[in-house]
């Protein structure tokens, strides 16, 4: 239990000074952060001043949209990398279970996720020193906002594991995300509700990201939501393994 | 220390390993042959656990690579093919990683990066970053990775592939020395590597064994392998040839090389002809003849000719 704790460990490791060794951690932190700024304060009905409320809400409503380009380009380099130097083959015949690699380097993009989700504390700062927002709806928002981009990162990871491209590999696992969010949209469910009959509806926008982002924002830490997130999350690193193995078993 | 049985891999319609049996034991150093895409690496990755088998067993230690692969791999040291290694990293980062991953920590990891990194010839690039490094430097760092563990046994693809003509001398310098320790088996396509650096060879050819033995035994499979090569002075080519073929001891002779007062000329041994008998018949015959002989010596074989005789080239239509 202690060497694959510590082989996650430095396989994490690992991967978050490789983020940080190049420019792609930097450009894609001020990036994130210069975007949420601009969609919080300058974009929508009620932008950020206009809305009158202490609240964070005007940054939350936007992060499914971010994240939906900026997560697979996070992790869009996660594996396809790793087969395009050929350095998957070192991983492998390492003392290493695919499972420790897997979760290390999902691990480690996720916390880089959350470090540039972290880095938003000065609009925190701003609305509390203008006003008294509810901090539990916003810690719960931050909370939903994680778990949203590990869902899209553990797709991501997936989508990365099935093709040496990475620009493959980030079309793929945007096309998925944006299914995961219009799923619960009016006009794909109007759409479904033509084709299959209403019974598919609450089906098919069950798997929607917003639907069970939505009460996040309110606050809400509901286990449902939280679950449906975790199991999202376990069934792609879980499918990411069954593609590895695919690769190899030839 | 490896045993290999009956190994085979398809990949689609396409067999790539087919029934492959050999072992290695400590102290070996076994040479993998072959052309091209006859099964070298694919074999070597299913040794290392890279690769699951189709069909086969691979025991690597006391442990099966299938059933028990965090043991058997612990007792493995691998150099991929093209050497990868992680382009972000520096030389040290990255020996650091891989000794993390061999559940070294502390000081024991320290020791061991050093240690690799003097084996290897590190010291000037070790705080260089990957993507910077030559490419035999960058063959080097993915060799320190291999050895950092001291493993037991040491599997290497190709080790000495784009290394300058030094690097490779001292690549095989250091296979033959940890080879009296260890269980190697490296694959190569440059024959000389064979004779320099190997206590066994097999050459594998469309994904199956075609010739296993030492280096001398697949030399004297050689046509060549126990002919006498002989020069005479001041005699030309056909007062020799026929002289030397009414010899008992000689099957048929060819003329390798006919100058002005000097021929070369080879003769081959019949069936019976024990080692020796037919260069000292040679020599008896042209004392009585009273031929000047310049040079006169037993083949040894070549292994370029066994190679080319017991595989065929790629470009040869599958039928």
């Amino acid at each position: 239990m202690n060497t694959s704790l510590g082989n996650i460990a430095a396989i994490t490791k690992r991967e978050l000074t490789g983020y940080f060794a190049s420019p792609v951690a930097y450009v894609f932190l001020v990036i994130y952060l210069l975007l949420t700024g601009f969609f919080t304060f300058m974009v929508g009905r009620a932008p950020f001043f206009e809305l009158g409320q202490a609240s964070l809400v005007t940054m939350f409503l936007w992060q499914p949209w971010l994240f939906l380009f900026l997560v697979p380009a996070v992790a869009m380099r996660l594996w396809s990398e790793e087969r395009r130097l050929g350095t998957i083959e070192l991983l492998l015949t390492m003392p290493v279970t695919p499972w420790q690699a897997i979760v290390g380097k999902f691990l480690a993009s996720w916390l880089f996720l959350g470090l540039a989700l972290a880095l938003t504390f000065p609009t925190w700062i701003t609305v509390n020193y203008l006003g008294s927002p509810d901090n539990g709806v916003i810690l719960g928002s931050y909370v939903g906002c994680a778990l949203l981009a590990g869902a899209y990162l553990a797709i991501g990871c997936m989508t990365s594991a099935m093709t040496r491209n990475q620009v493959i590999s980030f079309i793929l696992s945007v096309v998925i995300c944006l299914f995961l969010i219009l799923a619960g949209f009016p006009p794909v469910t109007n759409l479904i509700a033509q084709w299959f009959g209403p019974g598919m509806v609450s089906a098919v926008a069950s798997f929607s990201v917003i639907t069970h982002f939505e009460p996040f924002q309110k606050g809400l830490l509901d286990s449902r939501n939280i679950l449906f997130f975790l199991s999202l999350i376990g069934f792609t690193l879980f499918t990411t393994g069954v593609i590895l193995r695919g690769h190899r078993a030839g | 220390m490896i045993t290999v049985q009956n190994l085979k891999k398809t990949f689609g319609p396409k067999v790539a390993v087919n029934g492959v049996s050999f072992t290695v034991e400590k102290g070996e150093v076994l040479g993998f042959l072959g052309p091209n895409g006859a099964g070298k690496s694919t074999t070597m990755r299913m040794i290392t656990g890279f690769l699951p088998p189709t069909a086969g067993t691979v025991r690597v230690g006391a442990y099966d690579i299938v059933e028990q692969p965090l043991e058997a791999k612990r007792l493995l040291g691998y150099l991929p093919e093209n050497a990868p290694a992680y382009t972000d990293m520096t030389v040290y980062g990255f020996l650091s990683f891989a000794a993390e991953l061999r559940g070294m920590r502390g000081q024991a990891r320290k020791q061991a990066v050093q240690r690799a990194v003097e084996t290897c010839f590190l010291e000037n690039v070790v705080h260089q970053s990957v993507d910077t490094l030559s490419k035999g430097y960058r063959h080097r760092t993915c060799f320190a990775q291999s050895i950092l563990h001291d493993p037991e046994i040491l599997i290497m693809d190709e080790p000495t592939d784009g290394l300058d003509p030094n690097q490779k001398h001292e690549v095989r310098q250091l296979i033959r020395r940890m080879g009296e320790r260890k269980a190697i088996i490296f694959s190569t396509h440059i024959l000389e590597e064979v004779d320099a650096a190997c206590t066994r060879a097999i050459i594998i050819d469309r994904g199956q064994i075609v010739a296993n033995g030492t280096p001398a035994d697949l030399k004297a499979r050689s046509e060549l392998a126990g002919a006498v090569t002989l020069s005479v002075d001041g005699v030309s080519a056909g007062a020799v040839t026929p002289k030397l073929g009414a010899l008992p001891t000689v099957r048929k002779t060819v003329v390798v090389t006919e100058r002005e007062g000097a021929a070369v000329v080879r003769a081959f041994p019949s069936a019976s002809v024990r080692n020796g008998d037919l260069a000292r018949s040679v020599s008896d015959l042209a004392a009585r003849e009273g031929w000047r002989i310049g040079e006169l010596h037993t083949e040894e074989g070549r292994l370029d000719e066994v190679f080319r005789s017991i595989t065929r080239p790629d470009t040869v239509k599958e039928s």
